[in-house]
């Protein structure tokens, strides 16, 4: 049986299906535009269960087709749907509207401290060139010819790396950091956070043009500890605790995070 | 001179100065409780090497540890940037460590 075009949207978006007939209507405000542009105000339908980016993609089928977000996976792992959302970065499609209601109107935004290629996305490129700016590729000594090297999980310096590898490069502490907002060239907390994990893995031999990023005019100095990048990841890492372990090694320390 | 040796230059000169700006506190206290006038407090450090060196190594503690404090925040505050900056912050450094030292000369010079 062919399907018009409805019935296919309505089979590949179960939440439309669900509806009721009168449903209570959540009033949405979605920035529109580049850089310059206006808040547009939305009316979606309210459901028992649903995330920021049900709300957006319902808006994109049903209402404005020219609505421009970024998604991939819908289940917290790739990192693309990061937006501002009621003031604050998240993650859209792990955020659900019962969350964020209480603070106010829903409002859904880009991410901040990127440049806006069109309405909620953004260009990530920028963010991307700082990891390489801060080193944030791995460069080992050993061939494929060579057995792999054998790190014990429970090494100080591999548990340490453990605790910062979950990123998903998602933009939200890069979006909350004060600095980075203040001063564009800082490299952020995901890119140093990148870094040390790398810094504190002993297979990787790139540390020489790392530190000539972490230890620079745009590196981990910049920091101020306010910690937003913490409180704000959405996978519970602490970019902060990296930074200060980067801090720390520059003191000729072991570097071991925590602290400022 | 690189950011990492600036760092590693205020973050020692905090050190220093921690406990010292406690105990010139601590001074202060002390010589206003007692109600030393100022001709007891100069019988007192006149002469004496041990004040000589302890407020000759808080001049320069400060004087190093101020101006990078001040360059980060002129960096992320103003526009200023460069080597104008770097070399206004030397300056500066050279002036709190100049009238510093006449301080402590004052003080502890018969």
């Amino acid at each position: 049986m062919k399907l018009g075009r409805q019935e296919v949207q309505d089979q590949t978006n179960c939440e439309l299906a669900e509806v009721p007939e009168n449903p209570e209507m959540l009033d949405v405000r979605v920035w529109r535009g580049t850089q310059q542009g206006e808040w547009q105000h939305f009316s979606v339908p309210k459901r028992d269960n649903q995330t920021i980016l049900d709300v957006v993609t319902w808006i994109q089928r049903h209402i404005d087709p020219g609505l421009s977000y970024r998604f991939a996976c819908r289940v917290g792992m790739c990192g693309s749907c990061a937006m501002t959302v009621t003031g604050r970065p998240r993650w859209t499609c792990r955020t659900h509207v019962a969350q964020v209601l209480s603070e106010g109107v829903l409002e859904i935004g880009p991410l901040r401290n990127l440049p806006v290629i069109k309405d909620l996305a953004v260009d990530m490129a920028p963010f991307f060139e700082k990891w390489r700016d801060a080193g944030g590729h791995f460069e080992g000594a050993k061939t494929r010819h060579d057995p792999p090297a054998q790190v014990s999980p429970n090494s100080a310096n591999r548990e340490e790396a453990d605790l910062g590898i979950e990123c998903i490069n998602c933009g939200v502490c890069n979006a909350a950091c004060e600095v980075v907002r203040w001063n564009g060239r800082y490299l952020g907390p995901a890119a140093l956070n990148r870094a040390w994990t790398l810094e504190v893995d002993e297979r990787d031999q790139s540390t020489e043009t790392r530190h000539q990023g972490i230890w620079g005019e745009a590196g981990a100095f910049n920091c101020h500890s306010h910690g937003n990048c913490t409180v704000h990841c959405p996978v519970g890492l602490d970019p902060a605790r990296s930074i200060a372990g980067l801090k720390r090694r520059a003191l000729g320390r072991s570097g071991k995070g925590g602290g400022t | 001179m690189n950011e990492l040796t600036l760092f590693r230059l205020q973050r020692f000169s905090a050190a220093l100065l921690a406990p010292m700006v406690l105990i010139h506190l601590g001074l202060i206290l002390f010589a206003m409780r007692q109600g030393l006038s100022a001709e007891a407090i100069l019988d007192r450090t006149q002469g004496s090497i041990f004040w000589a060196l302890f407020y000759g190594l808080f001049v320069v503690a400060a004087a190093v540890h101020a101006p990078i404090g001040l360059r980060s925040v002129l960096r992320e505050m103003t526009p200023w940037h460069g080597r104008s900056l770097d070399l206004a912050m030397v300056l500066f450094g050279f002036l709190l460590f100049i009238l510093g030292l006449r301080a402590v000369i004052g003080v502890v010079v018969p």
